[in-house]
C-alpha cells in the first residue's frame, strides 16, 4: 500500500475552458456579518454550473453578487470583483442596471406579478423599461414562452392572471420573463425548491436546451439535482468555495475531505 | 368569557347605533331636494337650506385633497422605499407627530400665517388646514401599503434592468395601489368632518362660495353654527346636515371596505 501523499493528483487540472464569469476574491457582507469570504471562480459559457452547499454557505449570496442584487438589501456590501466577458461588473462606470439586463434571474419561489396577466408577465422587462411595439410585445412573448417550453400550455390564455398558473407553470413563466430582456447569462436560485418532482423534472430538461444559448448558473441544496443538470459545479461552506471540478469527477472522486463528507451525507 | 367578549363588543357597538339612529331620526324631517339645494334662509323663514355649506366643504376639501395627495402620497412612497435615508426617517417621525396634533392648533398655525397675512378668513385658508390635516393620514397608508408589497416582487423587476424609480413607479405602486386608493378615501372622510381646523381659517359665510379668498361654510361649522342656536328650524337643519354628513362618511367607509375585500380577495388580470 502506497502513502496517501503520494497519489497523483497533477491530472486534477481542469481542461481548459472559456470563461462568461470570473471573480477575484469576491466578498460580500451584512452589515458586519461576512457571509462570503474571497471567492475565486471561473464559470464557464454556454455550461449548466451549479453552486451547491449546506444552508447559510453563501451561494445564493454569490449569486446575488453577479447581477448586483445583493446591494439592494439594506446594509449590504461587496469587495473584490467580478468579471462578465472581463470587465468588472463592479467598476465605478458600470451602471447596475444594464449588468441585470444581461444577467438575469429566476428566484426560489416563482414570483409572477400578482396584477398582471401572463402576457404582460412575460414581457414586463420591456414594457416597464418603455418598449411599446405590439408586433414587437408579441413576437417577444412568443419566443420567450416557446424558449421556457410554456407556449402550448398558455397561448389560448394569455391574458389570464399570471398567479392562475400551476406553481411549475409559474416557474416557467419567470423563466420566460427572464429570457425576455435576453440576457446572455442566467442565475436560477434553488429553481425547483418550491416545486413537485414533474415540474422539476421539466425544469431541469429545459435548463438542459437552454445551455447551448445562456450560461447558466444553478444554485442547489440537492446534491442528485446538481449531478443531473450540472457540467461544473462549486461547493461552498461556511463562506468558501472549498472544491470546483467537473461535476462528475467532483461526485466520484472529489479531492477535498469537507466536499467527501458532504456528498456521502455525512453533515449538511 | 364568551358572554364578556360579547358585552364588549356590544358596549361598542350599541352607542354607534344609537347615534346613527338618533341623526336619521331627527335628522331625516329636514330632508329634502330644496335643503341640499337652497342656500341658508334667516331664523323662521322656510325653505332655507344648505347648498352653501355643502358647495363649501366641497370646495375645500376638493381643493385640501388636491394639495395633500400628491405630497402624502409622495412622502409615503419615500419613507416606505427610501427607509435607509435620515431625512426619511426624520420626516416620518415628524409625519407621525403631525397625525396625532390637535386639528385646532393647526387651525391656529394656518390663521397665523395665511389668514393674518392676507387679512381675511377664506377658504383657501380654511383648505390648507384641511389639507394638513389630511397629509399624515395619506403618507402612512401609502407607506404602509407600499410595504407590503413583497420583496420579491421588487427584487423581480429590478432583477429585470427595471431601474428603481420605474420599479417603485410601476410595480409597487401598482401592487399597492388599492391601499392607497383607501387612503386616499379615509383622509377624504376624515377631512369632511372636522370642524376644528376651519374654526379660524374658513370661518363661516351663508352664501354660495365664490371666491377662494373670501371665507366659506362648510358642513361641520354650519352643524356647530345652527346647532347652538335658539331656533328650532335651524337646529333642525343642523340634523338634517349631520345626517347628509353621516350618510356621506358611511358611504367612504363602505367604498373603503370593498377596495380592501378587492385586495385581499385576490387578483385581477390587466391584459
Amino acid at each position: 500500500m502506497r502513502p496517501a501523499e503520494e497519489i497523483d493528483v497533477s491530472d486534477r487540472s481542469l481542461p481548459p475552458f472559456h470563461e462568461k464569469i470570473e471573480t477575484r476574491g469576491l466578498k460580500a457582507s451584512f452589515g458586519s456579518n461576512m457571509v462570503l469570504k474571497g471567492i475565486d471562480l471561473r464559470i464557464p459559457e454556454n455550461k449548466i454550473t451549479a453552486v451547491m452547499g449546506p444552508s447559510g454557505c453563501g451561494k445564493t449570496t454569490f449569486v446575488r453578487c453577479l447581477n448586483r442584487l445583493h446591494e439592494l438589501t439594506p446594509g449590504a456590501t461587496v469587495e473584490g470583483e467580478a468579471l462578465l466577458d472581463g470587465k468588472d461588473i463592479y467598476d465605478k462606470s458600470v451602471d447596475p442596471v444594464d449588468i441585470r439586463r444581461r444577467v438575469g434571474m429566476v428566484f426560489q419561489k416563482p414570483n409572477p406579478f400578482p396584477t398582471m396577466s401572463i402576457f404582460s408577465n412575460v414581457v414586463a422587462g420591456l414594457t416597464l423599461n418603455g418598449v411599446r411595439g405590439k408586433e414587437v410585445l408579441e413576437r417577444t412573448a412568443e419566443r420567450s414562452l416557446r424558449a421556457a417550453y410554456l407556449w402550448d400550455e398558455v397561448k389560448d390564455k394569455l391574458g389570464n392572471s399570471g398567479a392562475s398558473l400551476s406553481g411549475g407553470q409559474q416557474q416557467r413563466l419567470c423563466i420566460a420573463r427572464a429570457l425576455a430582456v435576453e440576457p446572455d447569462v442566467l442565475l436560477m436560485d434553488e429553481p425547483c425548491s418550491a416545486l413537485d418532482p414533474t415540474a422539476t423534472a421539466k425544469i431541469e430538461e429545459l435548463m438542459t436546451m437552454l445551455k447551448h444559448d445562456y450560461t447558466i448558473i444553478i444554485v442547489t441544496h440537492n446534491m442528485q439535482q446538481a449531478s443531473r443538470v450540472a457540467d461544473y459545479t462549486g461547493f461552498f461552506y461556511l463562506g468558501k468555495l472549498v472544491e470546483f471540478d467537473e461535476t462528475a469527477r467532483l461526485f466520484e472522486n472529489p479531492r477535498e475531505e469537507l466536499t467527501e463528507r458532504y456528498i456521502t451525507g455525512k453533515f449538511g | 368569557m364568551t358572554g364578556l367578549i360579547l358585552l364588549a363588543v356590544a358596549v361598542a357597538v350599541v352607542p354607534l347605533l344609537l347615534i346613527i339612529g338618533d341623526v336619521v331620526a331627527q335628522g331625516a324631517p329636514a330632508m329634502s331636494l330644496a335643503f341640499l339645494t337652497n342656500t341658508p334662509t334667516p331664523p323662521g323663514v322656510p325653505g332655507g337650506g344648505i347648498a352653501s355649506a355643502i358647495q363649501g366643504s366641497v370646495l375645500m376639501v376638493g381643493l385640501a385633497t388636491l394639495i395633500a395627495v400628491p405630497i402624502g402620497v409622495g412622502a409615503g412612497i419615500y419613507f416606505s422605499e427610501w427607509p435607509e435615508s435620515r431625512l426619511s426617517f426624520l420626516s416620518s417621525f415628524t409625519n407621525d407627530v403631525l397625525a396625532e396634533f390637535p386639528t385646532i392648533t393647526l387651525g391656529i398655525f394656518v390663521y397665523l400665517i395665511i389668514v393674518l397675512a392676507t387679512r381675511s378668513f377664506s377658504a383657501l385658508a380654511g383648505a390648507i388646514a384641511l389639507a394638513i390635516v389630511m397629509l399624515p393620514i395619506v403618507a402612512r397608508t401609502t407607506e404602509e401599503s407600499l410595504k407590503i408589497v413583497p420583496v420579491s416582487l421588487r427584487e423581480a423587476s429590478m432583477a429585470l434592468g427595471v431601474p428603481r424609480w420605474k420599479t417603485v413607479l410601476r410595480v409597487v405602486i401598482g401592487t399597492g395601489k388599492a391601499g392607497l386608493g383607501t387612503g386616499v378615501l379615509l383622509s377624504v372622510a376624515r377631512a369632511a368632518g372636522e370642524t376644528a381646523p376651519l374654526l379660524l381659517t374658513a370661518l363661516y359665510s351663508p352664501f354660495i362660495p365664490r371666491s377662494l379668498f373670501l371665507p366659506a361654510g362648510s358642513i361641520p361649522y354650519l352643524i356647530y353654527y345652527y346647532g347652538l342656536s335658539p331656533f328650532a328650524d335651524w337646529r333642525t337643519a343642523a340634523w338634517g346636515a349631520a345626517l347628509l354628513l353621516v350618510a356621506f362618511m358611511l358611504l367612504l367607509n363602505l367604498t373603503v371596505k370593498v377596495f380592501i375585500g378587492r385586495r385581499f380577495s385576490g387578483v385581477r388580470a390587466e391584459f
